[in-house]
This record gives structure tokens, C-alpha cells and sequence, in this order.
């Protein structure tokens, strides 16, 4: 399985790979770690003519924290998030999604960002993301604009890159103490195979444990992964109880929209949204209890 | 490595694009054919003309002739192909050779150092009959060095989760996992008298 035969362009900078970008348009892609692209290559699926080669321009792997945020470079691998102590401190749910995420290779070639922009329904990175409201920063050839992740995600590979932009890098506010969170995933073949299902959980309390602020992801039940309000907003301004627990696995479950194919059925997704949910929450008020 | 074309600057010029755009542009790096790149593989510097489709496997068996490095799914899931790239283990099917250009490369050709002796994660695997067909060795013995270098005295879980991205047909996993514990103790014991 060879390579289809395309032009490799090496850009100095984000701003020269923009300016490339927008030049040839649907003609060009970027590639980054290459795990998911040249996998697409490979199969036909997709034929860029050029190949904007971004992974070895400098300063743009990088994980910084500064002005209560968090910074992750376009060209931050998997691996580096998961083993970053700050991360495991702030984020517990994204770290620990970023070292279930494929194997060891695969996440010591590709990025955080880029399983963001394949825009993949099951990316293992992207719930935890989405409940740490985490913004992207996107560069175009005039300048750079941001966007909230949950509105980044558009449908199954599409995201809300226009042509000449490309993610510059991932702003996450730093999670408050008195905060937990928990990343939740069912896979048929251990970790390593890519997710069925997948749910994250983040909870802010206050001292008598009443949730101040609540967020609740899915993902690879639905065309995107996404939030889920209305079930944010029954635990808000709430002591966490069992019961309410429960409510909140249960609005998930209704608002999950999975398909069936080879790695699980529609049903026992639908089911396992709820299970998931209550573990994730539940995981996460552990956490705020034992800090 | 040439710039752009005439036909490019033409491009630019009919799509109207501010002209100190098309300036910056103009000494960007555009591969065609084929490049030369310098790879340093076990310590030797390596010269190779590659077209920029080609990968990082395919340049190390069919150009360099360091055929240990093995292919077999294509796509990542097998391992096989395993390499360290300057001390990362990654999947040299899904790495493009000019990407790699002027780095560090350690394959399995590159482990035992001195001449016929063996590294100790290779004396392992053939003293617990870690081999069957052999094929998933390479890449297996890769991962278990990148495992070791950052955890000398691995639990068993630790290893095998070091080992889920390499896949072993003849399923001899329970004896890869043996050899790599066997791998650990005798890497403590060759420190402990060395120094």
C-alpha cells in the first residue's frame, strides 16, 4: 500500500502553511503527526496534490501554563499530554484520555490537535476538551480568530476550519480547586482500539457541595462530540445526590444519537451513555472529595 | 530543493494576492522529486535520494538495504515497523523519510552495539523462546527498549500495555512479556557490575 504521489511543501512558519494553504485550497493538507492523514492516503480515501509538512517548525510544540491557562502547541503529541505533570494536576480527564488513545507509537507521532481537526465522533481527546471549555485559536492568513471547541465540530470530519485556516494552538482555563473531573471509555479490544463510546464529566463545588458548575461530553454516539445542557443544567445549583446522578445519565441517554456499526449497536450505546455518565460523575465527585 | 515555479508566480499575479505575499511565499520549499536527505541510523550517517511519498520503512528496506525493520499492516496497527525516532518509538509506515531528515534513528540493527554480542533485550527474547515466526520481533524489541530506557524495573501490566501497539500472530505474548521481565533484570544486573 503505497503512497499516492503528491508535492511536499515545507513552510517556515504557521503563517507561511496559512498562505499556502489558502492558495490551493481543497488541493492541499496539512500533516502533522500523519496518523490519521496518511492512513486516509493510503486507503484512497482522501489525494491532496500538496502536502503541507508542519511537524518539524519550531515553537509550536509546546504545553505552557500561564494567566490560569493552559496552552497546547499545534504540534504537541499525545504522549507529551499524557505525561505532563500539570496536566495530570489540572486536567486528570484529558491526560488520561491522550494515554488510552491508540498505542504507544501512535501517540508518540500524532497530536492533540490534530485528532481535534480530524474531527473524528469517537476522538478520545475530544470530550474532555469539550468539558474543560476549551477554545480553539485558529490562524488564517490575515490574522487569527477563536472559537469555542463545541462549536469547532461541525459533522464527521468536518470541522469549522475555512480554507486557509489551520489550528494554531488549544486555550483551556485552568480548573479551580474545589473541581474534579473524569474521562470514561468502552472499547471492544482493550485501549487501544478506538472508542465505542465515551464520556467525560467535569463538577465544580462549592464548600457544602453544591455544584456551582457542571459539564458533561459524549462522544462516538452522536455525528459530533457535544455537551449536554440540559443535563449540565439539572445539576447545577444542586447538592450531588445518587438520585441526581442518575437524572443527569438518564437526559444523556436521550440526547445520545449513535449508530450501529462494527464497534457496538445503537441500543447498548444508548445504554452505555447512561452507565458511563454516572460513573464519570461519580469519579469526579470522588476526586473533589479526596483533594 | 527548488523555489516556485514560473507558473506559481503567474498564480499569484491572476488571483491578485497583496505582492508582499507571493515574496514570502516565493522561498518556500516545494518537493517535487526527488531530495536528498541525510538519515542517522545507528550511529552511521546514511545519504538517500527520495521521492517525499515514500516512507521512513520503505527508504531503511528497499533503498538502505536494513531490511530487520519489517512491514506489515501499513497503517499503524501492527507495529512491526517500529523505530525509534531520536528516542521515540513510532511507526515507520506512517512516517515520511524527508520528514525524518537529520534525525536520530535506532533500529533493530542498531542494538547490539559491538559486533557479534547481543543487547540484552535480544539474549531475552531467545533465552525465554520469545520467538516464533519472528516477524513481530523487531518492532517487539524496539517497544521494549523505549519501555526500559524510561522504566528500568517495569510491572507486568506495564509491559504489556508497553507492548499493545505491536501485535504477535503466532500470539506468543505470555513469552514476549517473560523476555522483556528476563530483559529488565538482566540490564540491573549488567549496571549493577559495571559500576
Amino acid at each position: 500500500m503505497a503512497l499516492p504521489r503528491f508535492s511536499y511543501l515545507i513552510p517556515k512558519n504557521l503563517k507561511e502553511a496559512c498562505l499556502i494553504l489558502a492558495e490551493h485550497e481543497d488541493k492541499a493538507r496539512i500533516l502533522a503527526g500523519g496518523t490519521d492523514l496518511l492512513v486516509q492516503m493510503k486507503n484512497r480515501i482522501v489525494q491532496p496534490e500538496y502536502i503541507i509538512g508542519i511537524s518539524n517548525i519550531p515553537h509550536t510544540d509546546y504545553i505552557s501554563i500561564a494567566h490560569q491557562q493552559l496552552v497546547i502547541g499545534a504540534n504537541t503529541r499525545l504522549s507529551a499530554v499524557a505525561q505532563d505533570s500539570q496536566i495530570h494536576r489540572y486536567f486528570p480527564a484529558l491526560a488520561y484520555a491522550a494515554s488510552v488513545t491508540a498505542t504507544v507509537q501512535i501517540r508518540n507521532m500524532g497530536t492533540v490537535v490534530g485528532n481535534i481537526c480530524n474531527a473524528s465522533p469517537a476522538a478520545d481527546t475530544a470530550t474532555p476538551l469539550l468539558v474543560y471549555d476549551a477554545k480553539v485559536v485558529i490562524m488564517h492568513p490575515k490574522g487569527e480568530r477563536s472559537l469555542p471547541l463545541d462549536e469547532f465540530f461541525r459533522d464527521p470530519g468536518v470541522t469549522a476550519l475555512k480554507s486557509g485556516e489551520i489550528v494554531k494552538e488549544l486555550i483551556l482555563p485552568l480548573t479551580p480547586d474545589r473541581s474534579g473531573s473524569n474521562y470514561q471509555k468502552l472499547s471492544t479490544r482493550s485501549k487501544v482500539d478506538i472508542a465505542a463510546i465515551g464520556v467525560s464529566a467535569c463538577l465544580l463545588v462549592d464548600e457544602t457541595e453544591t455544584v456551582i458548575q457542571a459539564r458533561i461530553a459524549i462522544g462516538a454516539v452522536a455525528p459530533v462530540p457535544k455537551r449536554i445542557p440540559r443535563a449540565e443544567k439539572t445539576l447545577e445549583g444542586k447538592v450531588l445526590t445518587q438520585a441526581l446522578i442518575e437524572k443527569a445519565a438518564q437526559i444523556s441517554m436521550d440526547e445520545a444519537t449513535p449508530i450501529t456499526d462494527i464497534r457496538a449497536t445503537e441500543m447498548y450505546r444508548k445504554k452505555m451513555v447512561e452507565v458511563l455518565t454516572k460513573r464519570a460523575l461519580s469519579k469526579s465527585m470522588e476526586q473533589i472529595r479526596t483533594q | 530543493m527548488s523555489g516556485f515555479s514560473l507558473k506559481n508566480k503567474l498564480f499569484y499575479t491572476k488571483n491578485r494576492l497583496p505582492c508582499k505575499i507571493w515574496f514570502v511565499i516565493f522561498n518556500i520549499e516545494k518537493i517535487m522529486t526527488k531530495v536528498n536527505i541525510t538519515l542517522h541510523i545507528n550511529g552511521d550517517k546514511y545519504s538517500a535520494a527520495v521521492e517525499p511519498w515514500r516512507t521512513l520503512a520503505e527508504v531503511l528496506r528497499e533503498d538502505l538495504n536494513l531490511i530487520g525493520t519489517k512491514i506489515g499492516c501499513e497503517t499503524g496497527d501492527c507495529g512491526a515497523c517500529t523505530v525509534l525516532i531520536n528516542g521515540q518509538s513510532v511507526t515507520s509506515c506512517l512516517s515520511l523519510a524527508v520528514e525524518s531528515d537529520g534525525k536520530e534513528i535506532t533500529t533493530i540493527e542498531g542494538l547490539s552495539t559491538q559486533g557479534d554480542t547481543l543487547h540484552p533485550i535480544q539474549e531475552a527474547f531467545i533465552e525465554q523462546g520469545a520467538i516464533q515466526c519472528g516477524y513481530c520481533t523487531p518492532g517487539m524489541i524496539l517497544s521494549a527498549k523505549y519501555l526500559l530506557d524510561r522504566v528500568p524495573e517495569p510491572t507486568e501490566s506495564q509491559i504489556r500495555q508497553a507492548l499493545s501497539g505491536n501485535l504477535c500472530r503466532c500470539t506468543g505474548y505470555h513469552l514476549i512479556v517473560k523476555a522483556v521481565m528476563s530483559a529488565s533484570e538482566k540490564i540491573k544486573l549488567k549496571s549493577e557490575e559495571s559500576g
